[in-house]
């Protein structure tokens, strides 16, 4: 029997392009496949779901107890807000905003190193670094202990999704790597229990209002989904984000003119290549009648949000890459904004949003100005393996020179988050 | 720079809070208050928020809406509607400008007036109540955000005095005509002040619709009064409230009724609504009235006298007694204007006072009366910020459109309030509802999501800190889906209870023997597509 369109998107062979097919599939808004499960590849119905009470996230996982994005509300609802208090607001509002100085420093000092070379590969000189670095001193995990956490990642990302043939294999490699990478962050949350210092980690491991609500094992479960969360997407928006601009070199040019556009190129990225292609394993808790199809209680829902947010029904020439984009038939009556779903909707919306994006638009901006004449070595680059969470394996970009860091950038940045960090810590003792 | 949020779209991601934590700042899990004026200084930040909204309900100060007028929009005019050389739009608040706007991107060149009694430009009233009042941001930091190229003649500090539909004109206070080809009547309301106007003009006494209001009381609330006293516990008065104890302020708030928000949703949530205020030290008293304000020698306001004989030491009270429509300058327009607002059809053109449809004199926000076909055709008068908002982009269509092109306003009704840190949004119309259930969450934590019903139909829903899920229950409204609802899904409350009577709800419309049942569904979601359908169950 011929393969359906969303076994070909699974295909390896599809994953440098996978549009074409995704065309196909919204011909169809929710299809059946032969294993009992729903796709969904239309705009609104996926949006419709993603808000759906009846619609699910708890999957059975052997590991437990299950992070967050594989719980429902109110416990869902619970752990996200606990997490929460430490990273952004109401708590803790200017944590993220305060981390651009830094961030700033880590892109410059990786950039810096290209010096002397005509060409890199993007994905392990500096995508995966910089966020792994982040998500490193984010969360208080010391950046040494990379090669073992890559491992375990490695090994949980594989396994995401529908991965055909081996999943057995795979299944039973990634519960493994489960264990070892809770074992790991158990001992780190206690060390850091001990010995607290300025990072996520310690501040939820010594925060009486965490440890009343969420469980020493819980705590370790959902540290351990920051973390892979917290790296293995951004690698993929930060290297798409490169080779698309190097195949639109008159938006990179663009950005070059009016570096604030970086901020709107990052969201159309979002968009027009997602890290996250697809979530894949929602439930129906009951029968859910949408574009005319029955979804029946206890099927499986995949959501192809990479297929949504090209939607020629939700956007104009949806094909086009246009950080600049108004849509004009929209702008008609309403604000002519980018709504993709490259972090989800709903209550599972991404919840390192603000960090992910902050660093693309820095990581993006500093490429940008200071790469000259970059340009792809191959095109299109080779592909990792998972069709859920798509990028680029390696990609060589070619350039002249590297322009020096533009003077004065850090040391004013780091100027402002210091004087925020003062005001924040002034309203809160008045506060208190 | 200005900026407004939609907070009927907002599902509070909180994403602009992370981004911009100098302009957006959240209250509790949900609820956004944020400075609508902020400095330049903070415009790199605000286009990070404003671009990660995942809801797009952000709207900022925009370059001119011409330039992105859509070729097809010009093309479209030709006919009638080609013949509409000058348009005069009363009301210069958010239905007048966001009218304007929609003029100008709907593809309208002629001349455009915009009348106005407040001597301000557009500002946005929401805030007032709430980040206006606990002193986050300034009262004359509320300007609404608007397009460069809106191209409008203002007359601000001009009452509008009358409307001559024979000879298409409108007076202005001091002897000044404007006349018109189309007129959009945009007058809102006012606050009801205080009945004895004696006891009104007391020192202390207060009541807040305009931005003087609000930055009056907030200098007084600055001062820190003794107490604080709310007459009404509708929304407004609960927001007030709220900002008292964000302030520390103590605050006695008398309802007539039985609870608080007890004619917007019924007794059951009232009692929620009750039970947040008091959790966050609100002397709240229901079920009394406040009989009497009486003032010292220099006619300072010093005590309120309440019908259960009590008397209270206060020395500010704000009246949150509800609206009154303004429509005085319309008494010899020959129009259907009256205390009930401005009446018009689906297609916000408004009556003459035999109910005969004009056809170049449109209404639309706070002032306007409107049918909807989800409520058995019956007219709403909305107070709502995205009514104002839809109801005036529908008029500026239809205002410049043919006949054969104009669009139906059939937006359900949605609405939001911030108060005690908790988001309250509302969709639908719960006023016409007689039971309610509660589907997800839970009351006793506040935060759940509450649907109502009415003959076995889903009217209504109402959410506390919930809001990413309001979207579900609207498709059931419009669907005119059965209640209640019986679904399997998240969240679902400890004992699947049956629904309650949702309490004493002011009653909607007398119930008539009708021959037969018909169920009206709305389907669309871009206005030009927007349509009710009527499903007969004989086929
Ligand atoms: C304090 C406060 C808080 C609110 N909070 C919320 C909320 O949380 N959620 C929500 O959904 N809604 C809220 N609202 C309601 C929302 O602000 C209104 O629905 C909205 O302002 C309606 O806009 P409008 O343009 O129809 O009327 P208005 O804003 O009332 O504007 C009418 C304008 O016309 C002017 N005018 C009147 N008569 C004349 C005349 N004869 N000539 C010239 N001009 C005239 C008025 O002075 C006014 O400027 C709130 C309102 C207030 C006052
Ligand atoms: C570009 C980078 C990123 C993309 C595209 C992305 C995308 C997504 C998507 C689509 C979801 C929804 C999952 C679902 O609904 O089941 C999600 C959830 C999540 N993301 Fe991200 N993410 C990115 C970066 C990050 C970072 C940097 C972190 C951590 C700091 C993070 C942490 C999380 C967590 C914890 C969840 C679960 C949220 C929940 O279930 O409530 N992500 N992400
Ligand atoms: S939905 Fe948009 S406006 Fe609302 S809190 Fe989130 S980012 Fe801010």
């Amino acid at each position: 029997m011929a393969p359906s369109v969303f076994q070909q998107v699974l295909d390896y062979a599809n994953r440098a392009d996978p549009y074409p097919l995704y065309a196909e599939l919204r011909r169809t808004p929710v299809i059946r496949e032969d294993d009992g499960r729903y796709v969904v590849s239309t705009y609104r119905e996926i949006v419709a779901l993603l808000h759906d009470p009846r619609v699910s996230s708890v999957r059975k996982e052997s590991e437990e107890p299950p992070s967050f994005i594989r719980l429902d509300p109110p416990e869902h609802d619970r752990i996200r807000r606990v997490l929460n208090r430490h990273f952004g607001p109401p708590e803790t509002p200017g944590r993220i905003d305060g981390m651009r100085p830094e961030l700033l420093e880590i892109v410059t000092e990786l950039i810096d190193r290209f010096a002397g070379k005509d060409q890199v590969d993007m994905v392990d000189e500096f995508a995966y670094p910089f966020p792994v670095t982040v998500i490193c001193r984010l969360l208080g995990v010391p950046r040494e202990d990379e090669p073992r956490f890559r491992v375990w990642a490695d090994a949980v990302v594989e396994a995401i999704g529908p991965v055909g043939a081996e999943q057995e294999r795979l299944y039973a490699k990634r519960d493994a790597a489960i264990v070892e990478l809770r074992a790991y962050l158990s001992g780190l949350i206690e060390f850091h229990r001990r010995h607290p210092r300025d990072d996520l980690l310690s501040a939820l491991a010594t925060d009486d209002a965490v440890l009343g609500r969420m469980s020493r094992a819980e705590l370790a479960s959902n540290a351990a989904l920051l973390l892979i969360a917290g790296h293995e997407t951004t690698v993929n928006l930060i290297t798409n984000g490169m080779l698309t601009l190097l195949r639109h070199p008159h938006v990179l040019e663009r950005i070059r003119q009016r570096p604030e556009l970086v901020i709107r190129t990052v969201e159309e990225l979002l968009r027009y290549e997602p890290p996250v292609q697809i979530l894949p394993d929602r439930v129906a808790l009951d029968d859910i009648e949408i574009a005319g199809t029955v979804i029946p209680a206890g099927a499986p829902i995949t959501l192809v949000l990479a297929a949504g947010s090209r939607d020629p029904d939700h956007v104009w020439d949806p094909d086009r890459f246009n950080p600049e984009r108004i849509d004009p038939e929209r702008f008609v009556l309403r604000r002519g904004g980018n709504q993709h779903l490259g972090f989800g909707g709903g209550v599972h919306y991404c919840f390192g949003a603000p960090l992910a994006r902050v660093e693309t638009q820095v990581a993006l901006s500093e490429l940008v100005s200071r790469l000259d004449n970059p340009r792809l070595l191959a095109d299109p680059p080779p592909y990792r393996p998972n069709a859920v969470l798509r990028g680029p394996r390696h990609l060589m970009v070619g350039f002249d020179q590297v322009r020096p860091a533009r003077v004065g950038r850090v040391p004013r940045a780091r100027e402002e988050a210091a004087a925020r960090a003062a005001a924040e810590a002034a309203a809160a003792k008045e506060r208190s | 720079m200005r900026l407004a949020v939609d907070l009927t779209r907002c599902q509070g991601y909180a994403q602009c809070a992370f981004l911009a934590p100098d302009v957006f700042t959240m209250s509790g899990d949900e609820a956004l208050l944020y400075d609508a004026n902020p400095d330049d200084i903070q415009r790199e930040r605000i286009l990070r928020a404003a671009a990660a909204c995942p809801v797009q309900a952000i709207i900022l100060d925009h370059r001119d809406e011409r330039e992105a007028r859509p070729a097809a929009a010009e093309a479209n005019r030709s006919g009638t509607a080609a013949a509409v050389e000058r348009i005069v739009i009363v009301g210069a608040s958010l239905a007048g400008l966001r009218a304007a706007h929609a003029l100008r991107t709907g593809g309208f060149t002629g001349s455009l007036t915009l009348i106005g009694d407040e001597p301000h430009r557009p500002y946005d009233r929401p805030p007032l109540s709430k980040q206006v009042l606990t002193g986050q941001v300034p009262a004359q930091r509320t300007v609404l955000p608007r397009s460069t190229g809106l191209d409008v003649d203002w007359r601000l500090g001009q009452p509008a005095i009358g409307l001559d539909r024979a000879r298409r004109r409108v007076h202005v206070a001091g002897g000044g005509e404007v006349d018109f080809d189309r007129v959009l009547i945009a007058t809102g309301v006012r606050a009801r002040p205080w009945p004895n106007v004696a006891e009104a003009a007391l020192d202390g006494v207060f009541v807040v619709r305009g931005r003087d209001d609000a930055a009056e009381l907030r200098e007084r609330l600055a001062a820190g009064p003794q107490r604080v006293l709310v007459i009404g516990g509708g929304f407004l008065g609960s927001e007030v409230a709220s900002d008292c104890c964000d302030l520390g302020i103590p605050v006695t708030v008398v309802e007539r009724g039985p609870q608080p928000l007890v004619g917007a949703f019924g007794g059951v949530l009232g009692a929620v609504a009750a039970e947040l205020q008091r959790a966050n030290g609100v002397d709240l008293r229901c079920g009394v009235a406040v009989e009497a304000l009486e003032g010292d020698a220099d006619a300072r306001l010093v005590r309120a006298r309440l019908s259960d004989g009590s008397t209270l030491d206060v020395d500010l009270a704000v009246a949150a007694l509800g609206a009154v429509r303004n429509v005085e300058w319309l008494r010899d327009s020959g129009l259907a204007a009256g205390p009930w607002g401005v009446a018009c059809d689906a297609g916000c053109r408004a009556f003459d006072v035999n109910g005969v449809v004009t056809d170049d004199i449109f209404v639309a926000g706070d002032v306007a009366r409107f049918p909807h076909p989800l409520y058995e055709y019956q007219l709403l008068a909305l107070e709502h910020w995205s009514n104002a908002l839809n109801q005036a982009e529908i008029a500026a269509h239809n205002m410049i459109s043919d006949e054969s092109d104009r669009w139906p306003h059939l937006a359900l009704p949605v609405f939001w309030s911030t108060q005690f840190g908790v988001e309250i949004k509302s969709v639908g119309v719960p006023t016409f509802s007689d039971e309610v259930l509660v589907t997800q969450g839970s009351t006793a934590e506040r935060r759940f999501v509450a649907v109502y019903g009415k003959d076995g139909r889903v009217t209504a829903a109402v959410t506390f800190n919930q809001s990413k899920w309001l979207e579900f229950y609207a498709g059931l409204i419009e669907r005119s889906a059965p209640f209640p609802p019986e679904f399997r899904g998240v969240d679902h409350p400890a004992k699947a209870k049956p629904p309650v009577a949702a309490g004493p709800v002011p009653a909607a419309i007398p119930i008539q023997a009708v021959p037969y049942h018909a169920t009206v569904m709305v389907t669309g979601h871009h206005p030009s597509e927007r349509r009710a359908r009527l499903v007969h169950p004989s086929g």
